[in-house]
């Protein structure tokens, strides 16, 4: 018990350590822009007047409303502060908007998009590559250069395809949005009908991505664990093969699963572009808008949310690694 | 050596790979000799032509005609001037006009219209039918008639005088020219893009600007992995505590994010491709590190190493002639994932805005991201982006069939 606690202990710290080093980047690296941040609000409520003194009074009275004239240390606990009131100030591009209100919109449906699409393509990834390696011969003549050349299709370019094929041409989907753009967010029927319809194409699109990395991994995982040792053992000692099998498939699913710890972060990367494909309102839109009209509060906000969530699962999944591998666990504890 | 090279080109996958990425190579290259020019001057001043030769329309007037009687030319005329709504509009007169629904089949044009022609009646009032709709009928019956009519088309200049149209040319309808005889013509294999650019002479700029950018990317991630891999795994110690410090975290903050916020604060000024290049090659480099460091470390107490370390071998002289040639092998297949996920960052950069500076050289997230801002993947302007996304995939497939050729050539428990 002692061991475990241990171990958690130097996990959360190594989580924290993370935390506050991505926090750092987080908050100096869109500040080094060299343009003028006030600018793009500038451009759109200073259209139309004339009056030099005016719109330099209105920068100015920007700049002190967005902390910009404070010095970098202050500004930098200021938004500290910010993060953990969770109150991120307005947004420049769609001011007042606040910021919080803007993410808070996005984080539920990038939450509910990628959650599900990239847990439903391992699984899926997961079950082929093994029967691929179990059955080899056609089956894995057809699905492994398949699964290779799928892994090697950008993220929005399935989107794009997808798109292509089932919502221009077919007309079978809806080409673009989260819900019909006639609809306000209730919980109606024809809403969540709108919904679910709009939500086929994006889930699917990270799903076959994903299924082929993930194929190929276990595939080649279970190939090795297969020509192991313990099988040939095994099976001279005339172990069912059903048996064998079993061990084999386990053992060879646990690397896999640190592999999807290790690669959330670019999973993610790829999702928040196919989002901004189908124009899903998820963050990767808003991460979008925010380069697009150089509206940093909104992009630190977005891409801190983001790290923090990537954060929260790769640890989530390091921690359910150890219970399911007793191997793992014997390390953990000692 | 040697037969280590056999052995690698005695590998179909890797030999498949290879042979793609060859012939895209080489496509590359000798493309822009047969077909120089600027990959962004803009040709068309009309965005998204289709795919195809284009020839003067103002010049096929002067070139020499050949009279030819096909058979089929009317009929096609015909076809070509009924859209979809047409033939709708003229199933719903004839439905109306007591036709069975199930006879017509509006996808079978001249079966539709040999019916229309049959039952068509302009003095018919079917009821209900708004004056305006049958005023349609009848435009819509006189176009079929007119086109069928061999009437000439005249050409005419406008006199600059006192402004009288002077007849030039009849155009008859048996008339045809060969388009190698019209002055001006320009093959666009793959259409133009919304500012009107050849896409196919675009297209292989691209790929080569997006090659350089995986190539530079990818060879700055493997150096500086292999770099801190190397360090990390031979001295152990604090160099090691430290250097696995850095990368854990680095693994741990997803890359695309780190890559979003670093090409941001670089500004959209200072963002050429070299620099997106190098951005992109600085952020990738953790797992190249941590998988060169297990490497080194299950090497650093062999023998030879040991001895090497005896005789008083200087450090960087054990690792380059002790060490690195041991794990050459793994640092060539990270090199190509590096260079092919390189390409791919690339990519997802431009697409969301940012990639390298739009006005020097097109790449393949650049292209991709144009064609995304006009919608051209709504519209159905397949050639905007379905090449892009073939060889962004192309190129990234043929790296990895190599990665896993040289995997099964060197571990050979992977091998089928």
């Amino acid at each position: 018990m002692k061991g475990y606690r241990k171990y958690f202990g130097k996990k959360i710290l190594w989580f924290f350590l993370t935390l506050i080093i991505a926090f750092i980047l987080n908050f100096t690296l869109p500040r080094l822009m060299p343009a003028d941040p006030v600018a793009s609000i500038m451009s759109r409520t200073a259209r139309g007047i004339q009056d030099a003194a005016v719109t330099k009074a209105m920068h100015e009275s920007y700049v002190k409303a967005f902390g910009l004239d404070q010095p970098i240390i202050k500004q930098f606990f200021t938004y500290v502060k910010n993060a953990f009131t969770w109150d991120f100030g307005p947004s420049f591009s769609q001011y007042p908007r606040k910021v919080n209100d803007i993410i808070s919109n996005g984080i539920l449906w990038t939450i509910g998009l990628q959650l599900p699409a990239i847990i439903v393509g391992w699984l899926i990834g997961n079950v082929l590559g093994a029967l691929a390696a179990y059955i080899r011969k056609g089956f894995d003549k057809v699905l492994m250069p398949l699964s290779l050349f799928l892994s090697c299709v950008p993220a929005f370019g399935m989107a794009v395809i997808l798109l292509g094929i089932f919502a221009v041409k077919l007309k079978v989907a809806p080409i673009a949005g989260g819900y019909g753009f006639d609809l306000i967010p209730t919980f109606s029927w024809t809403f969540v009908k709108s919904v679910i319809a709009h939500y086929q194409l994006p889930f699917w699109s990270i799903v076959i991505i994903s299924v082929g990395g993930q194929a190929i991994g276990m595939r080649s995982m279970s190939i090795y664990e297969l020509n192991a040792d313990y099988v040939k053992y095994s099976r001279f000692l005339g172990v069912k093969d059903r048996k064998i099998v079993k061990y084999v498939f386990r053992n060879a699913m646990l690397p896999q699963v640190t592999g999807l710890a290790l690669s959330l972060g670019t999973m993610v990367g790829g999702a928040l572009v196919a989002e901004v494909i189908f124009s899903y309102p998820g963050l990767g839109s808003v991460i979008l808008e925010a380069v697009t009209a150089s509206d940093y509060p909104l992009l630190s906000a977005a891409t801190l949310i983001i790290t923090i969530m990537v954060l929260i699962a790769t640890f989530a999944i390091d921690i359910i690694y150890g219970f399911i591998d007793p191997r793992v666990k014997a390390a953990q504890f000692d | 050596m040697k037969n280590t090279l056999r052995q690698i080109f005695h590998s179909p996958k890797f030999v498949t790979g290879f042979s793609i990425f060859i012939i895209i190579f080489i496509l590359l290259i000798v493309y822009p000799l047969f077909n120089p020019g600027d990959p962004l001057q803009m040709i068309g001043l009309s965005s998204f032509s289709k795919p195809g030769t284009y020839v003067s329309v103002y010049d096929s007037i002067d070139t020499e005609k050949a009279i030819m009687k096909l058979p089929d030319a009317d009929e096609k005329r015909l076809r070509n001037k009924l859209s979809d709504e047409d033939k709708l509009a003229m199933k719903e007169w004839l439905v109306a006009t007591g036709t069975p629904e199930e006879e017509i089949d509006i996808t079978d044009t001249d079966h539709l219209l040999q019916l229309w022609e049959e039952k068509y009646d302009s003095s018919i009032k079917p009821a209900g039918m708004t004056m305006a709709k049958r005023n349609y009928y009848k435009r819509l019956d006189a176009n079929l008639k007119k086109a069928l009519d061999a009437n000439e088309v005249i050409i005419a200049t406008r006199n600059t005088e006192d402004g009288t149209l002077e007849e030039t040319t009849k155009v008859k309808d048996t008339e045809y020219v060969n388009t190698k005889d019209v002055v001006n013509r320009i093959v666009l294999p793959l259409g133009t893009d919304n500012f009107g650019r050849d896409v196919l002479k675009e297209l292989v700029s691209a790929a080569k600007t997006s090659l350089m950018i995986g190539l530079i990317a990818g060879s700055i991630a493997t150096f500086i992995g292999l770099t801190f891999g190397l360090l990390a795994g031979y001295l152990g110690g604090l160099v090691d505590d430290f250097i696995m410090f850095i990368t854990n975290i680095f693994t741990v903050i997803p890359g695309f994010i780190l890559l979003i916020l670093i090409s941001y604060g670089i500004g959209q000024e200072q963002r050429g491709a070299t620099t997106v290049a190098i951005v992109i090659g600085a952020t990738s480099w953790t797992w190249t590190a941590r998988s060169v460091r297990s490497q080194v470390i299950s090497l650093r107490n062999r023998d030879h190493v040991n001895l090497s370390k005896l005789s008083g071998h200087s450090l960087l002289r054990i690792i380059l002639t002790d060490i690195l040639p041991y794990i050459a092998s793994y640092v060539v297949m990270a090199l190509i994932l590096q260079i092919s996920s390189a390409i791919l960052a690339e990519a997802q950069l431009s697409l969301i805005g940012l990639g390298p500076k739009t006005t020097e050289v097109p790449t393949l997230g650049l292209m991709m991201n144009w064609a995304m801002l006009y919608s051209a993947h709504t519209h159905g302007y397949w050639w905007a982006y379905f090449p892009v996304l073939l060889i962004i995939a192309l190129i990234s497939f043929s790296l990895n069939l190599m990665n896993t050729g040289l995997d099964q050539v060197f571990n050979p428990t992977l091998r089928d």
